[in-house]
């Protein structure tokens, strides 16, 4: 039987680039989304162009209380799962309007943690499995410009570093992404600089080069790592007075 | 934002969208006259406009029949997307341009052409139906049955009949991923000539040529053949895999080379080397599809070794009959400029029986050149040269030619522009090529 990945948060650019390189390796593949109607022409796509088997569902990151129910009807309990939900939000109205930053924390986090929190435990019954979460480098620092959803993704990484840490040693692996820009429908109308910028074709090699590797977490772009090493480092009383 | 094709001449100001559906695509039509773009590689100026719509997003594979090979794609997908789909099946494009990094609609839009031209025509020949999108946003689609008129004029028409959405193409059976070429060295003009002739029964022929040569030698040439290789002309440790390839190192030109690296002492040296390498390359061989179609795509951005200014390619076919007068008098016209070329490449073409397509039966000669004041000066002259022949030039590579010029070649854009105009598509659909050229 050839293994599987199950793709939730199907439509974005990141999540159709990794179908693609998942399913070029011989991968059967899974997309969840939301309207799952949608993602039949990238299924038969996919198929076409790999020969695998592809399977549509729906899937709402902020109906936690059908998580269970849209695992047991997979048709088979992927071994790869990568959750590429994310909401970006205004950070403006996230900041006056309860309502929008609720749906910005329940996006980026809850929702993304607990379904992978699910998949682990059914991943460890079964003894191996990988989960791959894509956090962001707006989660390694808060800033005054997107702190709602940053906050949010700082949630999402440590909770997948918790994951890690508690089943390190056994055969269930879990990787975080951090992407850094990347050139999608989320940033289609930003002005980013090219050399920071990776395409969503990168972070899906990146990604399975994550996987074969073994690797904990990851930078698609190595200079991302030096940025956040930095951003980190610097002392409190200096960073609160910039604008990054 | 400033874009330009794969030449990076002329560069051209104007705004680039990016729709993601079909209804979104639509909805543009209308807001200014639109010229789509799929993976920019015409050299000048066919899709670029003042909205030049990107077609990347409509890069789906939609249907493919495994008895006929009929293979249905939305127009972004690329010639390379196909073949890395399909080769591993047994199936291979009927036709291919000399790049794999071509969209669907832009091979549609250009009706390329491929080494096989003579024997197997164009790359609308294998074209069942297309999808377009037409003046008022509405989605025609159109055959040699359905809208026929549309279909004809679309072939070869340069996006300026609407937008290619998706289309159905023929896909032909291979047994292998591999090609039994010929080598045939030839001292000069008329050796090639000859080798193209006595070789005409090749499903695929072209020709390197020397274009700095003269005297004796004037049009020495390298020309290749091939065939499809059958699984019994593999050696046996391939058989079994008759599609795998060896992995080829790819290469990347990393920054745009000063201007002074292409002269005419580089250029001579480089096309007496590639002739003296053609001269011990054995006569017959097995050679993958890739360096066999391609050899070009293994240097990515190759088009950086002429520097910023960016160069133009020179692309004209002769009728029969008139072919050798007018290439020798090509030839000796470059030569005397000095204004060399690193690549330029000689084909047979066989007839053509579409109504808006390059190709016509004769020879068609393919030169590089960067871009300065030499060779600017000097492709007026080969203009001429070829108006004064019968020739007629290839848009898909034009970037500088008059409309003059093109009305004295070739009287078909004439009814072309007329048909634009009466069906509404003129104030649609343009592009900076068809400003400039008045279609």
């Amino acid at each position: 039987m050839s293994a599987s990945i199950l793709i939730l948060g199907a439509r974005s650019d990141i999540a159709r680039a990794c179908a693609h390189r998942y399913a070029r390796e011989g991968h059967a593949v899974q997309l969840a989304a939301r309207d799952p109607e949608t993602l039949e022409d990238d299924a038969t796509d996919l198929r076409l162009r790999y020969g695998v088997g592809v399977t549509v569902h729906g899937f709402d990151v902020l109906e936690t209380d059908g998580f269970a129910a849209f695992l047991d009807g997979l048709p088979v309990l992927p071994e790869v799962a990568l959750c590429a939900i994310g909401v970006m939000g205004d950070q403006h109205e996230s900041q006056v309007d309860p309502a929008a930053a609720t749906v910005v924390l329940r996006s980026n986090f809850e929702g993304p943690a607990l379904v992978l929190g699910l998949l682990a435990e059914r991943f460890k019954a079964r003894g191996r499995g990988t989960i791959i979460g894509i956090s962001s480098v707006a989660g390694d620092r808060g800033r005054a410009s997107n702190y709602v959803y940053g906050a949010a993704k700082a949630g999402f990484s440590a909770f997948l570093s918790g994951l890690r840490n508690r089943f390190a040693g056994t055969g269930v692996a879990v990787i975080t992404v951090k992407p850094g820009f990347v050139a999608t429908r989320m940033t289609e109308d930003l002005d980013l600089n090219p050399r920071l910028t990776a395409t969503p074709d990168a972070v899906a090699d990146a990604i399975w080069t994550a996987q074969t590797k073994r690797r904990d977490v990851i930078y698609v772009k190595k200079i991302w790592a030096l940025i956040m090493f930095i951003i980190r480092a610097l002392p409190e009383r200096i960073f609160k007075k910039t604008r990054l | 934002m400033q874009l330009s094709g794969w030449g990076r001449y002329p560069r051209v100001d104007g705004q680039l969208d990016a729709p993601r559906d079909a209804k979104a695509l639509a909805a543009l039509i209308g807001t200014a006259p639109l010229i789509a773009r799929g993976m920019g590689r015409a050299y000048g100026d066919s899709a670029v406009g003042k909205t030049t719509v990107s077609m990347r997003h409509f890069n789906r594979m939609i249907a493919f029949d495994g008895e006929n090979g009929q293979l249905v794609a939305e127009a972004g997908v690329t010639l390379g997307e196909i073949v890395d789909s399909f080769l591993p099946r047994g199936w291979f494009l009927s036709v291919t341009p000399g790049t794999q990094f071509v969209s669907l609609g832009g091979a549609i839009a250009a009706d390329v052409h491929g080494k096989n031209h003579h024997s197997e025509g164009s790359f609308g020949r294998y074209v069942d139906w297309i999808d377009l999108i037409g003046a008022e946003g509405q989605i025609t689609r159109c055959s040699r049955t359905d809208n026929a008129d549309l279909f004809h004029w679309t072939l070869g028409g340069m996006g300026l009949t609407g937008i290619v959405l998706r289309a159905a193409i023929r896909l032909k059976r291979v047994e292998s991923g591999w090609i039994r070429q010929t080598t045939i060295p030839a001292r000069n003009l008329d050796e090639a000539l000859d080798a193209f002739e006595d070789t005409y029964s090749a499903t695929y022929s072209m020709a390197w040529i020397d274009c700095l040569a003269t005297g004796d030698t004037m049009g020495r040439s390298i020309v290749m053949n091939g065939e499809h290789a059958g699984r019994a002309d593999l050696p046996s440790d391939r058989r079994a895999h008759p599609f795998d390839m060896p992995r080829h190192g790819r290469r990347r030109v990393p920054f745009d080379f000063p201007g002074f690296v292409l002269n005419p002492l580089s250029v001579r040296l480089f096309n007496a080397a590639y002739y003296q390498k053609g001269l011990r390359t054995p006569s017959t061989g097995l050679v993958g599809w890739g360096p066999f179609f391609y050899p070009l795509d293994a240097i990515r951005d190759w088009n950086r070794i002429y520097g910023r200014k960016g160069f133009m390619q020179f692309q004209a076919v002769l009728p029969m009959e008139s072919h050798a007068e007018g290439l020798r008098a090509v030839l000796a016209a470059i030569a005397r400029t000095r204004a060399g070329s690193f690549l330029a490449v000689l084909k047979r073409f066989g007839a053509q029986d579409s109504r808006l397509s390059f190709p016509m039966e004769g020879y068609t000669l393919a030169l590089d050149f960067p871009v300065n004041r030499r060779s600017l000066a000097l492709m007026p002259e080969l203009d001429r040269i070829t108006a004064d022949h019968g020739g007629r030039f290839y848009l898909a590579k034009d970037s500088r030619m008059s409309a003059e010029t093109l009305r004295r070649t070739d009287p078909r854009w004439a009814a072309f522009a007329q048909f634009r105009h009466e069906s509404g598509l003129a104030s649609r659909f343009a592009s900076a090529q068809s400003e400039r050229l008045g279609v």
